[in-house]
């Protein structure tokens, strides 16, 4: 039972922490630019396959990680300049029904491309294996993935709160039109932060690519997690996001793992064999739910 | 966005198109077609769905993006009536617009009190709920979903025939479309439109917003719930996809291409992305790259939609 909580709670972390890279994007498209990008989740599956390709031509792992990220920011370069640019000022509804056409393009194209069967992405070899932790095991490739989540976000935490372009990024997310007024060329910061955005999705979809398949229609169950992560943590706010990130990677994970033995013993085993799969699959919504009737903005909101 | 007003032009258009359908299935059927019976028979459930989507998004102002989660609830009930032995539409489908409603009593008494971008993200989480836990409970077939074992009844008269499917849902569309015409020019639907232009001037004013909003989030969910009641019927399944969020997007796509607040806005939608959808796949495997282009091109060219395009309808 311990080691079964242990490496749940590392997995919930793990998890959290892939969440954050996803997230963190899309908080600062959200805030910033006022734009919902529904295609948030199709820059994770296009990032992933671009890993997974090539990693396969270059027989690596770490290269194809690489070139898969600096394709994935490619492309968001050239979205960002060809559509998002024109969607800033429009509506919502403009905003969901274009990226929802991205969707249908984006899922269309990865079919077409590399077909409908899920691409294959082996971890690398020397990370194959367990590793021990204080008498427990736990997989090395999961530990990196998790020393990739904290570097990755410490590096944004400095980038994002210590850094000028940071402080730009931030005054953006609070007040827009004052941020212009003091010189800051903000249709330049959209673009870089639009560009981040994409290639953090990659890292993410090529880290989880060897744990979850490299599918068609990946993005869109895990984009609705980071929607619900940006709106517990407060929409614009990268702290929220963190925070958020972590809240649900974990109840997430540990509620799918220990809910339905937890309810055992309350209940008898029938109604907890199927009350327990479908209260851990609605648990991170029931937590949103309920932290949006306390807190409507979030946790940290962005904006005062 | 200007107030609902109907044009002069409107009634007479929709008597004569009401008229066309109801010859619809015989020269189908005459001219050796009868395979579109189905196909209209769908359109029409979803010119019904996305018309409720309407009610809630282009009068009542609310962008929700979890509609599916009732249109789903419907086909689901309509699946365990049949299940249960009530076989009879009149009693099926008033229940499947009940359970509807009351979802979106739940899901709106909760929803509406957050605002903007987390109203639509809200309302889409609570559907996203509803579709893993109508997955994962058993007794609703989990991800295979829940057959019917025939079509239902009405009043007696069976609805096996792909024309008396067809004639169900036009019945009730026609009913549907007629009420929100009456109910937008009416004190409600004015007091709803007042709402989306100027809250706070209508909470000045003394109108319980929130109640107006509730109500009218309630009434397009149950609207949604019968049209997802018919299409369980037409493809004799209530199946998992119509809760996923896909599925919300689908219908908002239709009420946003018709023209978001133009009473037919929804009916067109639904009419020009279903044949769309039919003539795109039957040039192209990949008629989804063309659809996602032309999503992209509508916000580009013609933001306000089809329905905006014949201008008049808006005072």
């Amino acid at each position: 039972m311990t080691q079964l909580v242990f490496e749940q709670a590392l997995n919930g972390l793990q998890f959290g922490l892939m969440l954050f890279l996803l997230a963190a994007g899309l908080t600062l498209v959200f805030g910033i630019m006022d734009c919902i990008n529904l295609a948030h989740g199709s820059l994770y599956m296009v990032g992933a396959y671009f890993v997974a390709a090539a990693a396969q031509v270059a027989d690596s792992f770490w290269i194809g990680l690489g070139a898969g990220v600096a394709g994935a920011a490619a492309l968001g370069l050239v979205l960002e300049l060809s559509l998002f640019r024109q969607l800033y000022r429009r509506d919502h509804l403009s905003q969901v029904l274009a990226t929802f056409g991205l969707i249908l393009i984006a899922n269309e194209a990865v079919r077409t491309i590399w077909g409908a069967q899920p691409l294959l992405l082996n971890p690398p070899e020397a990370l194959s294996g367990p590793l021990e932790i204080g008498g427990f095991f736990y997989p090395a490739y999961r530990l990196v993935i998790i020393a990739f989540g904290v570097a990755v976000a410490g590096l944004l935490y400095l980038l994002v709160a210590k850094s000028r372009v940071g402080m730009w990024v931030r005054a953006g997310a609070a007040n827009r039109e004052l941020t212009e007024a003091l010189g800051v060329d903000v249709q330049r910061l959209f673009t870089a932060v639009f560009v981040l955005g994409a290639a953090l999705c990659a890292l993410a979809g090529g880290l989880l690519g060897p744990l979850l398949a490299v599918q068609v229609g990946m993005g869109e169950s895990v984009l609705i997690l980071a929607f619900v992560v940006i709106i517990i943590g407060g929409i614009g706010s990268i702290r929220g996001a963190l925070v958020g990130s972590l809240i649900v990677g974990t109840v997430d994970t540990l509620g799918r793992a220990l809910l339905p033995t937890l309810l055992r013993v309350a209940l008898p085993a029938d109604a907890a064999a199927t009350l327990g799969p479908a209260l851990a699959s609605i648990m991170i919504y029931l937590l949103m739910a309920g932290i949006l009737f306390f807190r409507p903005q979030g946790l940290f909101p962005a904006r005062a | 966005m200007a107030f609902y007003r109907p044009a002069s032009y409107q009634k007479p258009l929709a008597l004569g198109l009401l008229m066309l359908l109801l010859v619809l299935p015989a020269v189908l059927e005459a001219t050796g077609q009868a395979f579109y019976i189905g196909f209209a028979t769908r359109i029409l459930i979803f010119a019904l769905a996305a018309s409720s989507l309407n009610l809630v998004l282009g009068f009542g102002g609310m962008f929700s993006l979890g509609h599916a989660a009732f249109f789903g609830a419907g086909a689901y009930v309509a699946a365990l009536c049949m299940e249960s032995g009530i076989s009879d539409a009149l009693l099926a489908f008033p229940l499947a617009m009940i359970v509807a409603g009351l979802l979106a009593l739940v899901v709106g008494a909760i929803s509406l009190r957050t605002r903007g971008v987390y109203f639509i993200m809200i309302t889409l989480a609570f559907a996203q709920m509803t579709y893993y836990l109508f997955v994962s409970a058993r007794v609703l077939g989990g991800d295979d979903g829940l057959p019917l074992a025939r079509r239902m009844t009405l009043g007696g008269l069976g609805l096996t025939s792909d024309g008396a499917l067809f004639y169900t849902a036009l019945g009730c569309l026609a009913l549907v479309m007629t009420f929100l015409g009456r109910l937008a020019d009416a004190r409600f639907g004015r007091t709803i439109q007042g709402i989306r232009e100027n809250e706070a001037r209508m909470e000045a004013l003394g109108y319980p917003v929130l109640r107006y909003r509730l109500v009218s989030f309630v009434l397009g969910g149950a609207l949604a719930g019968l049209a997802g009641a018919l299409l369980a019927n037409l493809t004799g399944l209530a199946s998992p996809n119509l809760l996923q969020w896909t599925q919300s997007g689908t219908l908002l796509v239709m009420v946003i291409i018709g023209g978001v607040g133009y009473l037919y806005g929804g009916v067109i939608g639904a009419l020009v992305l279903l044949c769309l959808e039919e003539v795109l796949a039957g040039f192209t495997l990949h008629w989804h790259i063309g659809l996602g282009l032309l999503l992209i091109g509508i916000v580009l060219f013609a933001p306000r939609g089809v329905a905006a395009l014949f201008g008049k309808s808006s005072g």
